[in-house]
């Protein structure tokens, strides 16, 4: 019961910062303080999101070659930044991790 | 062929790259959710009634974490505040659009239509169809993520390992090239910077406060320094204009 309400939540939150601009389209402009700071949301977010689930396994900070989420990352990270692809930097990101998975049971 | 129903068709064409790049996020998100222990239905609903992928795959994520439900709606609440900067640079084009199709519009809005729609805005402006694009776009984009969701599901339960795999680095790695390409400045670095200084030390905040507390710095850092930033370009421009008089 509890998830459903959960959801529930998830939709409205998620709609309402959707809709809202929508709604008042044609009646108000957004402060340029505000618009600035959302502009910054993405980065922000994501990056402690990546942070998190890269540097962190089980809750312990792991910075070993053990750590397969990390050398993907990096490896998309770098592969991203040098040739701006998404696809290539998925790509690789993705077969250096499966790469490694299969080094480490060897 | 009318032309609305002509630019329907075309946003959805437009779109179609990117969905190829969403297909495998909607197979992990089905096949994690429900190996997370959600019935076929809060699966499904998920996508269904959010319809966010990053908003689901951070919620999962939390879930696996035992994070509480107001931690949870709280991230989700800034994870989607993104959208809102996206719908604020279309206002221009909603003004026209009737107030109740507004609220599919809004409900639709995703990193993905709105590359496209926005791409399409900067090449005319002044577009009679824009609805018709939009909505071929967003509905192209709903189904096949329903699609995605589902099937990915579906192999989840088949192959019940499947968690093990690592498949959550598909979405870490599919984060860092949403992120890398929006570093643009020394500001948005510095705000990249600051969200994963913090986000090692506030890892072990309770319920994942940490998350929130250092978005709200990284976003603090960036405004300060962005701020200063586009004083100096602003003062630069003026300059020049006044220049040419």
């Amino acid at each position: 019961m509890s998830d459903w309400l959960l959801i529930a939540g998830m939709a409205v939150l998620t709609f309402v910062p959707r809709y809202i601009p929508f709604g008042l389209a044609g009646k108000v402009t957004i402060p340029p303080l505000i618009s600035q700071a959302l502009s910054y949301v993405p980065i922000a977010v994501l990056t402690v999101i990546i942070v998190q689930t890269t540097l962190i396994r089980d809750g312990e900070v792991v910075l070993t070659v053990q750590n397969h989420h990390l050398i993907a990352a990096i490896v998309a990270f770098f592969v991203s930044l040098m040739t701006k692809h998404q696809f290539l930097a998925i790509g690789l990101g993705l077969v250096s991790f499966l790469m490694m998975k299969w080094l480490s049971f060897g | 062929m009318s032309l609305s129903t002509q630019a329907f068709l075309i946003g959805a064409r437009d779109t179609t790259p990117l969905i190829i790049a969403a297909a495998p996020f909607g197979l992990v998100y089905g096949a994690l959710a429900i190996n997370q222990g959600l019935s076929e239905a809060l699966v499904m609903a998920m996508s269904i009634f959010v319809f966010a992928g990053a908003s689901q795959f951070v919620t999962i994520a939390l879930l696996a974490s035992a994070t509480a439900f107001p931690v949870i709606l709280a991230t989700v609440f800034i994870v989607n505040l993104r959208h809102m900067l996206y719908a604020a640079s279309l206002m221009p084009q909603l003004a026209k659009v009737s107030a109740w199709l507004r609220v599919p519009m809004a409900f639709w809005l995703t990193d993905e239509t709105f590359a496209i729609v926005s791409n399409r805005v900067s090449q005319a402006k002044d577009d009679k169809h824009f609805t018709a694009y939009y909505l071929g776009s967003a509905i192209f984009m709903y189904s096949s993520w329903l699609f995605f969701s589902w099937l990915g599901m579906t192999l989840g339960q088949k192959i019940p390992d499947i968690k093990s795999w690592g498949l959550d680095v598909a979405m870490v790695i599919a984060f860092v090239t949403i992120v890398v390409p929006l570093l643009k400045n020394y500001a948005d670095w510095a705000c990249a910077l600051t969200a994963g200084v913090s986000a090692i030390l506030t890892y072990h905040w309770p319920h994942q406060t940490g998350l929130l507390f250092s978005s709200f710095i990284a976003i603090a850092v960036g405004v300060a320094l962005g701020y200063k930033n586009n004083t100096v370009i602003t003062a630069i421009k003026t300059k020049e204009k006044t220049k040419n008089v």
